[in-house]
């Protein structure tokens, strides 16, 4: 991982996040919930890493576990110019200045009491960084940046519109100008005609700043709109990863398949004319044995109803993790 | 051809003139104005808009569902040319279900938690059809194996939180389908399900109504949706139809600037323009409906807004055969 100027500005290994199951008077542990089993990627600097997937699926905790906001059963992340973090029930506040997270929801992921200027100082405050007079005009210099006005400073959060909230969460996550930032479903609760502004919004300081982002979405149009590479989960893993020219021209595992597939057309001389056979997503406390996917797999063998497939590469610059491909 | 026949036919369901108001602290404003609709038999009609623009509003009204809060101040509905608006009671509840029935987009919220799905099926048969218990139940199974729902013996004696969400929408869609309603009412049916369920219900829906021959109106917020399923369109904002007609020629020759900044502003598979970094946005928010401007309520973020647009509301007319807006500008392209 010490290879200079080649290694990625941050590299995941191995990510694992396990959630007790428990039942009971005593509250005993009766099982597991492994909501993100073993999942390793890399982001470089100045790049948007797209991890899509359904509900379940795992992506938005590996956001959270990656900031530190749900506790990481094992795993290590690595990012450029700093110590490995190992111990990942404790992720140091040294780690967090440089990665930041937006929400999805601009509403309960801002304090009502707050003013938005008192918001945005935050994580200026917490971190101990410059002046008061420097953060008061740090303050300013974000609210400018994504395109609010200087005299909404001291209004409240539900004195804006959704997509205003969510410049208010993009302005708090620049404060600390980090190199990372999670964005977790950032325009999912927002009107159609809001996400584009926001959209645009997260390009223009991509270019500006530098910035480089891992993008949560369930959105295919979005990922493939934001994305300069693309991950694929399901239940857990990450089950395809590639550029993203290659996932949306020629995935290779059939879940990726699957999903392009459901993605409505645009387009009414061209529809898909889906089919109506249910076909339900299995629960993540049961996990299909093998290859998680098998169940709904018009592929699958007997080796995938035993053997989990491993993440190999398959083609220049994309793995996948499927016996057949 | 097959569409000559449906648009000769009578509508099954006629809505004219509809408004539709909310009753505040500060006295009432209107949240739809002048709408007006027809649907004939197998016929597909989506409604298209963003979050308050009178959409789910006008599909209550259709049901007379609405809140409270809320009253239909003026207009007609007509099912099967009996004005619905005019019924009292008792003949609202024996047309609802009956005639025409309608999909929630939360099926977790809309189907009772403390009945099975076969009985809460079985309930709406024996409201509308003489039937006994033993009989009605029947009829329950075989309405969720119309809508394919694995293993429907046993679903049927399941109740909905023992189902997954794709299921439930399965069985929300067999509730309304259980007296064979000529009319269907879908309120965002897939908006919260995953992508891959999406697809599955979608098409259980046009299997269906190519099967049953219902009239369906359809309310999303998607427009790819509304590219796989409608047969019809019309686009609302602020309370107010801007756009109506055929799909095809909604995506191949938008007229209103809202309709073309919708599409434009919606990242989506297969784009040619998706290597470009930049959307087409639509600048500021929606309006609340409490105060609109004063001419078209589009016109504050509209690219080609002009004085009188701002001064004077646009009407809503024919702008070539089947292709209807409110627009003053499109006249001047």
């Amino acid at each position: 991982m010490s290879d200079g100027a080649s290694s990625p500005l941050l590299a995941v290994e191995n990510l694992k996040v396990h959630f007790a199951i428990r039942a009971g008077i005593l509250q005993q542990r009766v099982g597991e919930v492994k909501a993100v089993d073993g999942v390793s990627f890399s982001i470089n600097a100045g790049e948007t890493l797209g991890l899509v997937g359904e509900s379940g699926c795992g992506k938005s905790t590996t956001g959270l576990a990656l900031m530190g906001l749900v506790k990481a059963t094992d795993g290590r992340i690595a990012m450029k110019g700093a110590e490995d973090v190992t111990q990942m029930r404790s992720v140091p506040k040294s780690h967090r200045r440089r990665m930041q997270i937006i929400f999805q929801d601009p509403f309960s992921s801002l304090n009502p009491r707050q003013r938005v200027r008192d918001i945005i100082r935050a994580p200026l405050d917490i971190h101990g960084i410059g002046t008061a007079e420097e953060r008061r005009a740090e303050v300013a210099k974000l609210i400018s940046l994504v395109g609010l006005r200087a005299d909404q400073a001291d209004n409240f959060p539900h004195q804006f519109s959704g997509g205003q909230r969510q410049r208010i969460g993009i302005a708090r996550a620049l404060a600390l100008k980090p190199d990372i930032i999670v964005c977790d479903e950032p325009v999912s609760a927002l009107d159609v005609s809001v996400q584009a502004q926001i959209l645009n919004l997260l390009a223009d300081l991509q270019k500006e700043l530098g910035l480089s982002y891992l993008f949560i979405s369930h959105d295919l149009g979005v990922v493939e709109h934001v994305s300069h590479r693309v991950a694929v989960m399901y239940l857990g893993k990450i089950v395809e990863t590639g550029s993203k020219r290659a996932i949306f021209s020629k995935p290779l595992h059939p879940y990726s398949e699957l999903l392009l597939r459901s993605a409505p057309s645009h387009d009414p001389h061209n529809r898909h004319r889906f089919s109506a056979v249910s076909d339900d997503i299995p629960s993540a406390t049961r996990k299909p044995t093998g290859c998680a996917f098998h169940t709904r797999c018009p592929l699958a063998t007997d080796i995938c109803r035993q053997i989990e497939p491993v993440l190999e590469q398959k083609a220049d610059g994309q793995s996948a993790a499927c016996h057949h491909r | 051809m097959e569409n000559r026949a449906t648009e000769t036919a009578e509508p099954v369901l006629a809505v004219s003139d509809l408004n539709v108001e909310i009753l505040g602290e500060a006295g009432s404003f209107p949240v739809v104005s002048e709408m007006s609709l027809s649907v004939r038999s197998g016929e597909t009609v989506c409604i298209v808009g963003e979050s308050g623009c009178g959409k789910s509003m006008t599909a209550l009204s259709l049901l007379r569902l609405l809140p409270d809060s809320a009253r239909i101040a003026s207009g007609s509905v007509r099912i099967h040319g009996e004005d619905f608006l005019a019924m009292d009671q008792r003949h609202v509840e024996d047309f609802r279900g009956d005639k025409i029935a309608m999909i929630f987009q939360e099926p977790l919220t809309a189907l009772n938690p403390v009945l099975t799905i076969g009985e809460q099926i079985a309930e709406s048969v024996r409201q509308h059809r003489k039937a006994g218990k033993r009989e009605a139940f029947a009829r329950a199974v075989k309405c969720l194996e119309m809508v394919q729902m694995p293993d429907p013996e046993r679903r049927a004696r399941q109740y909905p939180h023992e189902l997954s969400g794709g299921m439930r929408q399965r069985a929300m869609i067999a509730l309304a389908l259980a007296c064979e309603p000529k009319i269907i009412v879908a309120d965002e049916p897939t908006t919260a399900l995953d992508v891959t369920v999406q697809a599955q219900i979608l098409g259980l829906i046009s299997d269906l109504q190519k099967r049953l021959g219902t009239a369906q109106i359809l309310i999303t917020h998607d427009l790819g949706v509304v590219a796989e399923i409608a047969d019809r369109v019309i686009v609302m904002y602020a309370g107010r139809r801007v756009e109506e007609c055929s799909v095809y020629e909604l995506f191949d020759n938008p007229i209103h600037p809202y309709t073309i900044g919708l599409m434009g502003a919606v990242p989506h598979r297969g784009d040619p323009n998706a290597a470009s970094e930049r959307l087409t946005d639509i600048p500021g928010t929606v309006p609340p409906l409490w105060d609109l401007p004063k001419g078209c309520a589009f016109a504050p973020r509209c690219p080609g807004a002009s004085a009188r647009c701002l001064e004077e509301r646009p009407p809503f007319i024919e702008k070539k055969p089947g292709h209807f807006a409110a627009c003053w500008e499109h006249d001047n392209v």
